[in-house]
This record gives structure tokens, C-alpha cells and sequence, in this order.
């Protein structure tokens, strides 16, 4: 008898293949001509547009968007590929409700934006078919390391190729990408685009790919300065924050990140366990993206919960909502007690939440929630950050640009202090930290060539 | 429900929406279709001589879209009828026959030959058909050979003609004019000097809708090559408003009938066109873009807004703004006008102020917060922050009382009439008796 959500403990193909296709299929199917255009012409045009200050990479949405009401896709995608060489991916996985959308005059109108996301994916997938618009500058002679290919390096990486410097990218995972090839749900970047848009965004030149290897191991942060003329780590957030409840050596508590990654990976969804009854813990989009998931994987009951409101969760009100939409209950106001069970999770015993001063513990009324699975997604924090490098509230302390406490060493991305965690602020960091090392590479070569 | 039947030079329809001279009022099949949708009357495309014209094999048509492909403008360069004259006429007559109550208006366009007009009316009036139009306006095609807008362009052919059609028949005689000129008064003048009976108006506006840049060809295009079409269409209605109000309020023409034409779309569009003077209105585009159904809206908006507005008959709302049709130097300068800017409204999209500091007067302020302000002492209430607003209401105009000191030129605001005829910067003003 094939598998249904009914199904005891964990199993896997819990629905049929069709279903589990359509589940994992593009959330948001690109757009075709037309339905562009209809969007593209609710566009105000504002002046000094509110959404490009809402967006951390400053992309001139107003001048895209025009470009492609005026039937140049590719005159728009370049327009924003010169802010944001991942405009590709930041069109899929962009919280655009707190950001570009969420500034759109049309959503305080009418409560209705300009689709701008799905307008940046109908401009840059136009172009992601095409050559690479960019070449290099003729080199430099520098030679930089960059440390983690996710969107802060890769982002980096492509702006130091463009200024002609030598670029080796390094990662310790088996391919490059970061948390666009390992870390968001299967459905916003489906068909492989990770590594199709960085594959076209390695046609720059000049940048060598060197997968495997990762800093405290394969790397060290003294050689690499030796062998370089500057650093940039972007190394992310690989450590997961534990729920430091009763009972969470037990099996079948798993961390979400790797429950995520596991299914960017697997070509086909039928493949992956999941639990008849699974709670998730933690209120941000890997929660989210844990929760949805196991339920399109076709779980019986999916319950996310988080300690504080709703109004407080990292997850942005879209994805609540998406989340809800595909039948994941979200519980808030619970703190975690106790994860029962005799070797493997039964039962999640959770407590109400009492504020007291801004402090939050557990009150006196509790509940369990069943679980034959549990995924922790309370956050991640930096794991091995090489000796020597200040850190600010556990990450690794930067100045403007990106600049580290050690010369010649930059950061960016979800490692580096400040910002919000996101693709795209990552993508920011990465480009600017590459201008500064830019500025500083050839104001010393200038200085030396006197 | 307010009454829409209309009388025009005797003619009854029960209502004033016409389908225009055109395809959709080619032939029995369409006509019949349209008269059980409800239009109040049609003129029948054009007629001419045997052996009738050819039309041309490729596209006929060109068209401007706006948003989400809405024509707001057409183009075309289809001739006359490219049907047999006994056909029409026999399809004429038994459409008459069976819809008595509707208005049918036959267009002709024949050589400017007396002998023509005089062999082809006969056949006309022999199908009971109510009246005629004079076909003095298409641009394209039928011009090149002297007829069309090649008559209508010269006021001494079109009185000519028209005599001539009163001379030989006893049926009502419409002009329909050409707006490719440069004085619309004068073949309206003309028309009426020659005995017509009223003017119908706008034909099609010469155009070139676009340009192929990849065949560099005009569209439409047929072989690689284009040729200018006419115009029509929601595009074109404000020439058509005006070209009526000319006439409508030119001493010598005042109180010719007319019939409207020129992007008729909506109740309101005829609303505007009866109001300045247009006695019944003709529909082309909007029927092509949306079918005959459209006519339900418009006869019922038509019939709503009248019982809104108290009128009982379309009668009474025909020429109501013609008295307010005036000369630019007759316009009131001591009505004093500042924008104001609702801030519940303003949806921060900053346009007003792009378009204001950028191409007008600056005077409108953002602030980093994007609040945007009007400065009086810099406003002349030009109304592009009105025009450009997304937002319907939000920014306005509004008038400054009697004795409010306008802040831009520092003068307190009268409440006497002064214009540009008594103005002293106007070397020819009308001085006051001293």
C-alpha cells in the first residue's frame, strides 16, 4: 500500500509523484508578454522612488520597469544586473512585501503594488538566455580571495572580475551558491537556476571556482593573505543555534537548514522523509521554508511555533500567509519545555509565553503538540570565525564597506555585523566591499607605480 | 427613464446613437444585427458607381494601443463599398422595410459630375431610405481620384454638390466633413450655403498610425510599403468636440443640425458631443473594437444620467454648453485658481512635483519625508499637478475668494470680469470711456 499523509512515524512519498511535481513546482510561474506589460503599466514612475530606496542593492525600479513597457526586457535587465548581478534570484526569493512592494505607492493606495519581483525575473531571465552583457577591464595583476560563494561572493566576485583582478572564490560546500543553491525552499527556485544563473555569472572571466574548501581546514586566513592581495570572507551563519530544551538529543530532531538543503538537492521530492505530525520551532523564513516544505511533502499536520507574536516573526506577513495558505498552523506565544518520547520524539511540551520587562519565560499553562519530527530553525550564528578578526555581537565586526579589524581582510553577507539577513543585502555587501577593494588595490598600485 | 428618441431633419430613431458610415454598416446581415441590438439608426457605407472599387488583399487596418492593448486609436484605409450598387440598394430597402422605426441614411460618393448625382439618387430614394450623407471626407484612396476629401477640402465643391443633391432628390441631405483643413467653419458654411440640410463631423484624421522598424514601412503595411490611413477612435474625439462647437457657434452656421462623430465610446461621450451642439451622435470604433453590444451602455447611461440630471428629452441637453464655447480673450483673468493637495489622498508617488519643478513653475515643495506642498506665491494654477496626479481628487483647484491676496502677484482677488480685450499689456484693448 503506497504511502499517504495518514502514514505513522517518518516515510517518505507520502503523495503521489504528480502531486509532489506540482507541490515543488515555480511558485510564482514567470510572467508571459502580455501579462508583463498589464503590470508594467500600473508603474507610477515616481519621482525619487520610494521603492528604490527600499531596495538594499538601490536597483532603478521605475527606469526597468518602463524599459520593459517600451518592449526592451533586455535594456531592463541590464539596468538591473548593474546593481545586482543576482537580480535573478532576488526576483524569486526577495521579501518584496517589506521591500520593494511594500514601499510601492500602489500598496498604500490600493493595497495592491506593482508586481516589481515578478517583473525582475520577466527582465532578467530574458537576459539569463542571452551572453553575458558584461566583459572585463583589462587586468590589474591583483589577485583576491573570496571566501564563500553565496550571494554576498558571488556578488563580490563578479564586481572585482569586472575591474579586471584575479579572482579565486572558495567554498567549502561541494558546489558554489550558498544558501541559493542550499538554503531556500525548492518551490522559489526550482529547475536548477542556482546554478544556471552562476554559471552565466562566471562568464565574466576570471574568476576560478574552487569548491571544498573550507576556512579553519582546507584554509587558513594568514595564507590566504599571504597568497592575495585582499580577502573577502563571506563565510555565512553555519553554526545552529540549539533549543537548550529537555529531551533535544532525541531522534528525529533535526535542523531545518539541512531538512532545506536536503530537498534543494534531491532531484526528485519522493525521496524525502518527513513525519506524519511535525512541529517546527523558530518565527524566519528557514522556519517557514521547513514548515511549508514538509507540507507539500504531504505531512498530516504541520504546526510552526514560535516564542514571541506574531508581528515580531522574521518571517514577512507574505510568507505567514503563504505558509497558512498551505495548511501550516502557526502557534505563537509558545516557548519549547521538553521534547518527549521514549528514544524518538513523541511529544513537544510547550509552555505560554509571559512577558515581564521586555523578558520572556515560560508561564505556568502548558500544552504538547504531537511530533513524530521536529525542526529547529531558531537561527544560525557564525561557527569558526577565524582568529584575530574583531566580532560585533558574534559576527565579525565591519566598518563601512565592509572593512574587517585586519587590513586587507573585507566581509559581507549574513557573517558580517549589520543588515538584515537577505539575499539581497548580501548582494549589496558583496558589490560594495569589491568597489572598496577596488578603490584600495589600484589607489595602491597608483602609488606604487609613482 | 428619460425619452432618447431623436428627430433629426424629421428623422425619427429611438435614440441618437448611429452606426457610422463604415464596415459594420456594410451590408443587410450587419445592419439587421445591429438595429436588434438596439442601435437607433445607421448610415449605410458609402455607395458609389459601378463597377465597384477593390479594396486592397492585406491588413486594412492600424491601430495605437494604450495599457493592456485598449485602442484608443484606429486607422484604416478601406475604401467605399467594394460591393455591387444594385446589391446594396436591394439589402437597403428590405432593412428599411422590416425596421421602419430606425434611421437609415445611405452615404454616397460619386464623381463631382452632376450626371453621376443625378443617375444615383433616384436609385436612393427609391429604396425608402430616410436620408443621405455626403461622403466629403474620406482621406485615403477615394481622394487620389477627386472624391472624398478632395471635395471637402474645397468649400466651392462641396456647396456645388450639395445643390446639386438638393436639386435632385427630396431626401434630407447630410455633409459629412473632412477635419483635414484648416477652418472647419468654412465647408460647414459652405454646405449650408449649397442647401444641406446639416453636417455630420469628423470624418477620419490622416495618419500614420506606426512605423515597422524592421521593414521601415508605415503600417498597416501591405508588401513592404504603407500609405497614410484615416484616424478614429477615443484618440481623436477632442478634435471632433471642437470642430462641433466651431460650428455649433458660428453665427452663420448656428442652429445647422449636426451629427457627431469622432471616438464616440461611451454614454459620456455623446453626452459631451449633444451638449455642443450634436443632434445625434455615429459610433464606428467603439463597435469594431467591442461589438454591438456596446449600445446597452450607452443608451442606458445616456438615459440614467438625463433622469440624474432632470432632462426629458435628448432635446433638451442638445447645444446646453455651446453659450460656454468662447475665445481665449474672453476668459475671465481675474479668476484665481491655486492647486491644493488633499494629504489623506496623496499616495506620495511624487509625480506633481517631478512635473512642476521640472517643466512648470516650482512650486510644489517635497519635503525629505515626501510630503508634497503647494506654494502659493509660486502656482499659477497651470493644473499639470492636477493632469499628472494618479490619484482622482486628490490634488484640485480651488478658488480664491473675493479679497484674498494672491501670493504670487501680491494683488487682492476681484470679483469683476476682466479679460484679455481690457488687459493693458493688449495694445489693442478696449479702453474704458474716460
Amino acid at each position: 500500500m503506497p504511502n499517504t499523509p495518514q502514514t505513522p512515524g517518518i516515510v517518505n512519498a507520502r503523495l503521489p509523484e504528480s502531486l509532489l511535481d506540482r507541490n515543488f513546482a515555480d511558485i510564482h510561474g514567470p510572467f508571459a508578454t502580455h501579462e508583463a506589460l498589464v503590470a508594467a503599466d500600473r508603474c507610477y514612475f515616481c519621482h525619487d522612488a520610494p521603492c528604490v530606496s527600499a531596495c538594499p542593492t538601490e536597483i532603478d525600479i521605475p527606469l526597468f520597469i518602463r524599459q520593459i513597457q517600451n518592449g526592451q526586457p533586455a535594456a531592463a535587465a541590464r539596468t538591473i544586473f548593474d546593481q545586482n548581478i543576482l537580480g535573478g534570484m532576488c526576483a524569486r526569493v526577495c521579501p518584496t512585501d517589506i521591500l520593494c512592494e511594500g514601499a510601492c505607492v500602489r500598496e498604500m493606495a490600493e493595497g495592491k503594488p506593482v508586481e516589481i519581483g515578478r517583473l525582475q525575473r520577466f527582465a532578467t531571465d530574458a537576459m539569463m538566455q542571452a551572453d553575458h552583457p558584461y566583459s572585463r577591464a583589462p587586468g590589474t595583476g591583483c589577485h583576491v580571495a573570496v571566501v564563500g560563494a553565496g550571494p554576498a561572493g558571488l556578488a563580490c566576485a563578479h564586481r572585482l572580475a569586472m575591474h579586471g583582478h584575479r579572482v579565486t572564490l572558495l567554498d567549502a560546500r561541494e558546489k558554489p551558491g550558498g544558501l541559493n543553491e542550499y538554503g531556500i525552499a525548492a518551490y522559489k527556485t526550482p529547475d536548477g537556476f542556482a546554478q544556471a544563473e552562476i554559471d552565466w555569472l562566471l562568464q565574466i572571466g576570471g574568476i576560478e571556482v574552487k569548491t571544498g574548501m573550507r576556512l579553519g581546514r582546507e584554509l587558513s586566513l594568514a595564507e590566504l593573505r599571504e597568497d592575495h592581495d585582499a580577502v573577502f570572507l563571506a563565510i555565512g551563519l553555519t553554526g545552529v543555534n540549539a533549543l537548550r530544551s529537555e529531551g533535544e538529543e532525541r531522534d528525529n530532531v533535526h535542523d531545518a537548514v539541512d531538512f532545506i538543503a536536503d530537498l534543494r538537492q534531491a532531484p526528485t521530492k519522493r525521496t524525502i522523509p518527513v513525519g506524519r505530525n511535525v512541529v517546527v520551532i523558530g518565527g524566519g523564513m528557514t522556519a517557514v521554508d521547513a514548515a511549508v516544505q514538509a507540507k507539500l511533502l504531504g505531512a498530516e499536520t504541520v504546526t510552526l511555533v514560535y516564542r514571541r507574536g506574531r508581528e515580531r516573526m522574521s518571517a514577512s506577513g507574505h510568507e505567514q500567509l503563504h505558509a497558512a495558505s498551505k495548511g501550516v498552523r502557526i502557534v505563537t506565544g509558545a516557548i519549547p519545555l521538553r521534547i518527549l518520547g521514549q528514544n524518538r520524539v513523541e511529544e513537544v511540551e510547550f509552555a505560554y509565553a509571559v512577558e515581564e520587562g521586555g523578558n520572556l519565560h515560560a508561564g505556568d499553562e502548558t500544552f504538547c503538540l504531537r511530533a513524530d519530527q521536529v525542526f529547529k530553525a531558531i537561527g544560525q550564528r557564525l561557527d569558526d570565525a577565524p582568529g584575530g578578526l574583531a566580532l560585533d555581537d558574534g559576527k565579525i565586526a565591519v566598518t563601512g564597506p565592509g572593512r574587517t579589524s585586519i587590513d586587507g581582510v573585507w566581509s559581507g553577507g549574513d557573517c558580517a555585523s549589520g543588515g538584515e539577513d537577505l539575499t539581497v543585502t548580501a548582494v549589496a555587501e558583496g558589490r560594495d566591499a569589491a568597489e572598496d577593494i577596488h578603490t584600495e588595490l589600484t589607489g595602491r598600485s597608483a602609488i606604487a607605480a609613482e | 427613464m428619460a425619452d432618447l428618441s431623436t428627430e433629426f431633419l424629421g428623422i425619427r430613431s429611438p435614440n441618437p446613437f448611429w452606426l457610422a458610415s463604415a464596415p459594420p454598416t456594410d451590408k443587410e446581415y450587419n445592419v439587421r444585427r445591429a438595429f436588434e441590438a438596439g442601435w437607433g439608426g445607421v448610415v449605410w457605407k458609402t455607395l458609389g458607381q459601378d463597377p465597384a472599387i477593390v479594396n486592397v488583399n492585406g491588413p486594412r487596418y492600424g491601430v495605437v494601443y494604450g495599457a493592456d492593448r485598449r485602442v484608443l486609436g484606429m486607422n484604416n484605409i478601406e475604401l467605399i463599398t467594394d460591393r455591387p450598387l444594385h446589391v446594396n440598394l436591394r439589402e437597403i430597402k428590405v432593412v428599411k422595410r422590416d425596421y421602419p422605426d430606425r434611421a437609415m441614411i445611405v452615404s454616397l460618393m460619386v464623381p463631382c459630375e452632376e450626371q453621376a448625382w443625378a443617375e444615383i439618387l433616384p436609385l436612393v430614394e427609391e429604396t425608402g431610405a430616410d436620408g443621405i450623407e455626403l461622403n466629403f471626407g474620406c482621406p485615403h484612396g477615394m481622394s487620389e481620384r477627386g472624391m472624398g476629401s478632395a471635395v471637402g477640402q474645397v468649400p466651392e465643391y462641396i456647396e456645388m454638390v450639395s445643390r446639386w443633391c438638393k436639386q435632385h432628390t427630396r431626401m434630407p441631405v447630410i455633409v459629412k466633413l473632412t477635419p483635414n483643413i484648416t477652418d472647419i467653419r468654412h465647408p460647414a458654411r459652405a454646405a449650408k450655403a449649397g442647401g444641406a440640410d446639416a453636417v455630420s463631423l469628423i470624418n477620419t484624421v490622416t495618419s500614420i498610425t506606426s512605423v515597422d522598424l524592421d521593414a521601415m514601412s508605415p503600417e498597416p503595411m501591405i508588401d513592404g510599403k504603407g500609405t497614410h490611413g484615416g484616424y478614429c477612435g477615443p484618440a481623436v474625439k477632442p478634435i471632433a468636440l471642437n470642430m462641433v462647437a466651431q460650428i455649433a457657434r458660428d453665427p452663420e452656421t448656428h442652429g445647422m443640425p449636426i451629427s457627431g462623430i469622432g471616438g464616440v465610446t461611451t454614454w459620456r461621450d455623446a453626452a459631451e458631443f449633444l451638449a455642443l451642439g450634436a443632434g445625434t451622435v455615429q459610433v464606428c470604433t467603439a463597435a469594431m473594437t467591442y461589438g454591438f453590444k456596446v449600445i446597452e451602455e450607452m443608451t442606458e447611461g445616456l438615459s440614467l444620467w438625463m433622469d440624474e440630471k432632470g432632462y426629458g428629452s435628448v432635446a433638451e441637453v442638445v447645444g446646453r454648453a455651446v453659450p460656454n464655447v468662447t475665445d481665449w480673450q474672453y476668459l475671465n483673468l481675474n479668476y484665481v485658481t491655486k492647486a491644493r493637495i488633499d494629504q489623506e489622498a496623496c499616495i506620495k508617488c511624487g509625480r506633481c512635483f517631478a512635473a512642476c519643478e521640472d517643466t512648470s513653475h516650482q512650486a510644489i515643495s517635497m519635503s525629505a519625508d515626501r510630503v508634497f506642498e503647494v506654494i502659493d506665491a509660486e502656482c499659477v494654477a497651470c493644473n499639470l499637478c492636477v493632469n499628472v496626479c494618479p490619484v482622482e481628487n486628490c490634488i484640485t483647484m480651488e478658488e480664491l475668494a473675493e479679497g484674498a491676496v494672491d501670493t504670487r502677484t501680491g494683488a487682492p482677488v476681484s470679483s469683476t470680469h476682466a479679460d484679455w480685450t481690457t488687459h493693458p499689456n493688449n495694445p489693442a484693448a478696449v479702453k474704458a470711456a474716460e
